[in-house]
């Protein structure tokens, strides 16, 4: 899984909505004006539907951008 | 896990009765106009049914039963039983299922009692009756469903004033030698804080206090007597717990899903609905959805999705059927059975 797909694949969930072309890997989309709790659930099943990953609600909630997102999936796929 | 095999009885009749006040999510002012898009593909809810003010769930569930019970033609002096499920009684006391009886001119010699469930509630309705019925002493009963979820949200709470529709229902049930249904049901009481009304019961009783308005976040304000949801834990606990009790109960009867015409779920959301059908490989087609015009209608959602989705295809030929429900509670449960040319009426507006 490499990063810069993992990037791609948020932006692509909301890119219809956002433009969500600067959006960089230690950004935090948490501080982003849009951000709320739907948005979460949204990249929940993302990361459920593509890489059979199930986050704890606590870890989306302590995640504050997609680098550690990624590291957290990383982590718990091994 | 409680795994259940109950034998005679079957569904002889459903239907479903919501308030003709509709409320379209896209005239909601608390949210933005790309948040109630994100908000409709998320869920699915497009709008949703709304009670008047002094419109109860006993109001919509009695005129689901009367009209189901004139369908029927069922004698209303033979009806043995009579259960109500839901979160949203009439009164403290005393239990709504004895006005019903009254209500709806059903014999003193019926039992009537509530259930105090929600988005679960309509598989754990069933496998009562279904349970006391099977034993042969009960031969007619009425399980009416419903809430009025709606009373219960803040209507400046953007995270739960938009999902919630209201409608009452009636399923008749009756017993019946060739007929029966299995039932998976499993409860979680850990994660009681996950949907919750904080005051108004015994634990916290209604004070001054309890109406206070607090800001939580961003356009999302309540009292202690309006209902608090913690949208991550629901999905977590819905996709991570319903799945496995669907199979285990699959195992049991040796059935997979391709032998099921439909796979009817609670309606919760869309987005968390579909993870649910993916992991168990069920199809779309299988699947119904009634979200687009009444939203989560908690405990109703079940046979009010079998009146606006299935109704034509129930009332010709027998379908086999998985139904599952999961929520507050936590609580969650399925159950497979078949619906034999049933009669299922159009969905009344009250």
């Amino acid at each position: 899984m490499e990063i810069e797909v993992f990037l791609g694949k948020i932006k692509a969930e909301f890119n219809e909505d956002y433009d969500l072309g600067d959006l960089g890997l230690d950004d935090n989309i948490k501080n982003m004006d849009w951000w709320s709790s739907m948005h979460a659930l949204v990249i929940i099943a993302l990361i459920d539907s593509e890489y059979d990953v199930m986050l704890e609600p606590s870890q989306m909630k302590s995640a504050n951008t997609v680098r550690e997102l990624y590291i957290m999936v990383e982590n718990i796929k091994g | 896990m409680a795994l259940m095999d109950i034998k005679n009885w079957k569904i002889s009749g459903i239907a479903t009765a919501v308030p003709s006040n509709i409320v379209e999510n896209s005239d909601y002012d608390a949210l933005s106009a790309i948040e109630k898009k994100l908000l409709i593909k998320t869920t699915g809810i497009e709008r949703k049914h709304v009670a008047e003010k002094n419109q109860t769930t006993s109001d919509l569930c009695e005129v689901a039963a009367n009209k189901l019970l004139d369908k029927l033609s069922w004698d209303r002096t033979e009806i043995d039983l009579l259960v109500f499920v839901s979160q949203s009684p009439d009164y403290y006391l005393p239990a709504t299922a004895i006005i019903l009886q009254n209500k709806l001119n059903l014999s003193s010699n019926c039992l009537a009692f509530d259930v105090g469930l929600g988005c679960s509630g309509y598989v754990y309705g069933l496998s009562i009756v279904a349970s006391m019925i099977s034993a042969g002493h009960l031969k007619k009963a009425l399980l009416l469903v419903g809430d009025v979820s709606s009373s219960t949200v803040s209507s400046s709470d953007k995270s739960t004033y938009p999902l919630f529709g209201d409608a009452g229902t009636a399923t008749a049930i009756e017993f019946s030698e060739n007929s029966s249904g299995q039932f998976n049901m499993m409860s979680d009481g850990a994660g009681y804080e996950t949907i919750i009304i904080r005051d108004g019961g015994i634990r916290n009783k209604v004070s001054k206090e309890s109406f206070d308005l607090k800001e939580i976040g961003d356009g999302i304000s309540r009292c202690a007597l309006d209902l608090e949801l913690d949208g991550l834990e629901v999905y977590n606990f819905s996709v991570t717990k319903v799945p496995p009790l669907i199979k285990v109960l699959l195992e049991e009867t040796n059935t997979i899903p391709e032998d099921y015409n439909y796979f009817v779920m609670h309606q919760a959301n869309r987005l968390m609905n579909e993870t649910i059908r993916k992991k168990l490989k069920f199809t779309e087609e299988q699947s119904p959805y009634s979200l687009k015009n009444y939203g989560n209608t908690s405990s109703a959602s079940i046979p009010l999705t079998i009146c606006s989705e299935l109704s034509g295809k129930i009332e010709t030929e027998n379908q086999k059927v998985l139904l599952s429900g999961f929520g507050v509670g936590l609580s969650w449960g399925a159950v497979t059975l078949n619906l034999d040319k049933i009669t299922c009426l159009p969905i009344i507006e009250v």
